[in-house]
């Protein structure tokens, strides 16, 4: 006779948070039995699935074939992990899946909302088969709910993470490229900084600056704010903080393109200005620093 | 933990290691202002390279060093802070004012041989 599955009802509430559930035994009988009738029904059971997903009109973005194929992998993996327990696999089978539909524009809410109709679905199924005998079905339940409850979450939790490291890469990227370190003569560096700077972009600038240096020998360098329309004053002393820090990797710094509110904001927050260099303008800025560096520019000949 | 100096024609280089005790630099401190004076040096080049932290004492330690040096008619050029221990060290406003720094030796020394060049 099929043992009661030992799960106690707490536990059962708890497994919609991410909680780590204590390893049941083995495969019970009753989870081989509900796990051989999903498999046995799998191609009926998955259409009924892909129906309902195109009825409340989730994963639009997918066409008909590109849903029944996901949908084909989705299930095999649910039962499967129905059947094994094994949810760090679950895990990375969602991350992947994730990687591949989140370019795709597939929304969390649509992913949740699949797995939660897969859940519904074979639930059904069970309520289908064991009509006829309440007390099974009541045992069969307390095998699945808890299952299926913890595969929901963990696919969630993978697409969610999937997604947070998409953004933070992206993030990355757009903060690099808009803080290029660029070297026009030998020791010479500049940075040309355009938009809004916050405390975030300003430490980034900083060390990329300071790697800048180390990496290019630089012994000057002209850092061009005519793209930044204000300053405030976390972001003023980052600017003295960063002129400071170059000069211990010994680079002289030129600051260029000082609007007239900027300039009052590094007045106002008492910056010794006989430790900032600044010029008007970047092309002013460069000469200085050609000069600093022991260069002389002389025209040769009229443009052609 | 003895702190190498080393004598380079009218200079002298002393390396510092990468955990230094506040013991060792204040007998690095005492060290190096005897050493110029033995020597007749006409300016040391301290290389912090090897440093990956440089905390409040350890740089008072280098300004001290510095001004001693400067008292006996000699210069002091830091060398070598890391990139994240120059970020680290503004922030806790450690500028090392006052005291001449550069990327590298080889700065450090193309530093020194012009600034004596030009006072000769």
């Amino acid at each position: 006779m099929a043992k009661r599955n030992e799960t106690p009802r707490e536990i059962m509430k708890l497994n919609n948070q991410v909680a780590e559930l204590p390893r049941s035994e083995a495969p019970s009988e009753l989870l081989r039995e509900l796990v051989a009738h999903l498999r046995q029904n799998r191609t009926q059971l998955r259409e009924e699935w892909v129906v309902r997903i195109t009825e409340t009109r989730l994963l639009t973005a997918m066409t008909k074939e590109e849903i029944f194929a996901e949908a084909t992998s989705v299930y095999d993996s649910y039962v499967e992990a129905l059947e094994t327990e094994a949810f760090e696999a679950l895990q990375a089978y969602a991350r992947n899946l994730s990687e591949r539909i989140i370019p795709r524009g597939v929304e969390t809410h649509e992913v949740v909302g699949i797995v939660l109709l897969l859940r519904d679905v074979l639930a059904r199924s069970l309520f289908a088969k064991y009509q006829n005998d309440f007390k099974k079905l009541n045992r069969i339940l307390d095998a699945y709910e808890p299952a299926a409850n913890r595969i929901a979450n963990t696919v969630a939790v993978g697409f969610v993470q999937e997604r947070e490291r998409v953004i933070r890469q992206q993030q990355e990227a757009i903060r690099e490229l808009s803080t290029p370190v660029l070297q026009v003569r030998e020791r010479l560096l500049i940075l040309p900084i355009i938009g809004v700077i916050d405390p975030q972009r300003a430490r980034q600038l900083t060390e990329q600056l300071l790697r800048g240096i180390r990496t290019n020998r630089a012994k000057v360098v002209v850092i061009d704010i005519t793209g930044v329309a204000a300053m405030d004053l976390t972001v003023a002393n980052n600017l003295v903080q960063t002129v400071e820090a170059s000069r211990l990797l010994g680079a002289t710094v030129i600051v260029t393109g000082l609007s007239p509110e900027i300039a009052q904001t590094l007045v106002t927050i008492g910056v010794d200005l006989g430790k900032m260099n600044t010029v008007g303008d970047l092309q002013g800025g460069i000469e200085q620093a050609e000069r600093l560096l022991g260069y002389k520019v002389e025209k040769l000949a009229e443009p052609r | 933990m003895e702190v190498p100096i080393l004598k380079q024609g009218a200079f002298l280089i002393a390396t510092f290691q990468a955990a230094l005790s506040d013991a060792d630099l204040n007998q690095l401190r005492m060290g190096l202002v005897q050493q110029v004076v033995k020597l007749r040096s006409r300016a040391v080049i301290v290389d912090v390279t090897a440093m990956d932290v440089m905390d409040s004492f350890a740089s008072r330690t280098l300004r001290e060093i510095a001004h001693m040096i400067r008292l006996r008619g000699a210069e002091t050029v830091i060398v070598g802070i890391q990139p994240e221990v120059a970020f680290a060290m503004v922030q806790l406003g450690l500028t090392l004012e006052g005291v001449a720094t550069a990327l590298d030796l080889e700065e450090g020394l193309a530093y020194l041989n012009e600034k004596f060049k030009t006072t000769n």
